[in-house]
């Protein structure tokens, strides 16, 4: 159809790069110093149709595979890890409507919609008095014959107030049990947003992860049309921390990088000295090839599942734990790579003023292990380990 | 069949919000309170009241969803 669906993959890294290395590099101080939207990077990404590049291309999305799609995460992550996490969750929604709703109508118009427009999703999940367990919520659609009104008190909706549309959990109607939940669009148009808390953080200052009681209205169709458990056992969980382990893998690569150029200065100035700075960036090396590859192993295993599209390994409990461990160890080594990569770095790393600054890495490093509580998972982990026989 | 003693486990150990006697075979026990926690808690009890083993591939959440799929899952394995 048009020429985007027909551009190949390397072509579109080549285009993440060169955005990633210009408007994206350049801005990622002031977002993080302001806390504000990457919206220069999210002009550019939206101007080379990167928010559809996971839509199938009959619907006019370049089509990539969660591997590629990863690799732009990771590679965005190099440069601004607010910009990174902000493209990464959206495309866990876009793969949710993707894998979900695709069959549907209203969803296919969406897609087509979505691909026109470079449309930016948001996602509220989490909810007051539930405390981050995404498999019960309290709200619930109010059915008003076709359409239904929606509120709910979400602790954090990361960008709301700069996307398009944002997809909400909540119970299917006023009587359902807490786990009886379904995923829905609202356009952001069609809501309100009253601020419940704001987002002045040590790291990811860019996402702008503030706290809103959501009240929106809408169509049944806006609905997507599978349970909301099964959207999240085969496409949010493990998608969200495969993009997210892709970006913070980007991040400590840089990480890893500035250290480089740091040892390569030092030999520079002086053949003999530095030794214990390149075992330091030896011994960093490997942490980051032990982090890449745990990756790359589950991003692997998880399109082999969706290619023989078996749907019964996604509740697995021994492919949960593989999901959630990929999120464990990602957050866990990003920091220690990053702090690595300082000591190595030293004093010019330290500093807010140096190019080879690693002060934003540090900051947004310490985050990962913090956004979707590491305890938490472990502790879901911990049960699923008594059952299962075999790691 | 061995829903008479499934249920009588599942009363036992399933901490469900509801009576298991109300429940149908086929009602879903994660809309009653069924967690993650209660289903491992759920399967040891089974394992050893029929003196079985689950193997991993059938550890998923459509394996304890129900009576009935429960009570399919253990007749294989007793045979």
């Amino acid at each position: 159809m048009d020429a985007t669906a027909s551009r190949d993959f390397a072509d579109i890294l080549k285009i993440v790069d060169t955005i990633g290395a210009g408007v994206i590099s350049d801005t990622a101080a002031d977002v993080d110093t302001q806390a504000r939207f990457p919206s220069e990077s999210f002009e550019a990404l939206k101007s080379h149709r990167l928010l559809s590049a996971y839509v199938p291309r009959e619907f006019g999305g370049d089509e990539l595979s969660i591997s590629q799609l990863c690799k732009i995460c990771e590679m965005l992550g190099r440069y601004c890890a607010s910009t990174a996490m902000i493209y990464a969750m959206h495309q866990i929604q876009v793969a949710c409507i993707v894998h979900h709703a695709r069959n549907a109508d209203f969803f296919r118009d969406y897609l087509v919609s979505l691909c026109e427009h470079q449309y930016l999703l948001a996602s509220a999940t989490t909810e007051l008095g539930i405390g981050g367990d995404l498999r019960s919520s309290l709200c619930a659609l109010e059915p008003e014959g076709d359409n239904f009104a929606l509120k709910k008190q979400a602790p954090v909706i990361s960008y709301a107030l700069d996307a398009d549309a944002v997809m909400v959990t909540c119970r299917s109607h006023p009587e359902a049990a807490r786990s009886d939940q379904v995923q829905v669009l609202v356009n952001t148009g069609d809501s309100e947003f009253e601020p419940l808390s704001g987002w002045d953080t040590l790291g990811f200052r860019g996402t702008c992860s503030s706290g809103y009681t959501l009240t929106a209205s809408g169509g049944s169709h806006q609905v997507l049309p599978q349970p909301f458990a099964d959207i999240l056992s085969k496409t949010m969980h493990p998608v969200s921390h495969l993009v997210w382990g892709s970006l913070w893998l980007g991040l400590a690569t840089d990480a890893v990088n500035r250290a480089r150029a740091s040892v390569r200065n030092a030999y520079r100035k002086n053949p003999d000295s530095p030794a214990i700075s390149s075992i330091r960036l030896s011994e960093v090396d490997e942490q980051l090839y032990s982090m890449r590859s745990g990756l790359y192993v589950f991003i692997r295993e998880y399109e082999d599942l969706l290619r023989d599209n078996n749907e019964d390994q996604f509740s697995n409990f021994g492919f949960s734990i593989r999901t959630n461990n990929v999120k464990l160890r990602c957050s866990e080594m990003v920091v220690d790579i990053v702090g690595r990569a300082l000591s190595i770095v030293g004093i010019s790393g330290y500093r807010n003023d140096s190019k080879n600054s690693l002060s934003r890495h540090i900051r947004d490093a310490y985050g990962a292990a913090l956004m979707v509580n590491n305890d938490r998972i472990r502790q879901h982990n911990a049960t699923m380990q008594v059952a299962i026989k075999e790691s | 069949m061995h829903k008479a003693k499934i249920r009588e486990i599942l009363s036992d150990c399933g901490k469900l919000s509801v009576d298991v006697a109300q429940l149908e075979d086929d009602s879903d026990l994660y809309q009653v309170g069924l967690t993650s926690l209660t289903t491992v808690n759920l399967m040891l009890a089974i394992e050893d009241q029929f003196d079985i083993e689950f193997p991993d591939a059938v550890l998923s959440r459509a394996t304890f969803q129900s009576i009935s799929a429960l009570n399919e899952v253990v007749e294989d394995l007793v045979d």
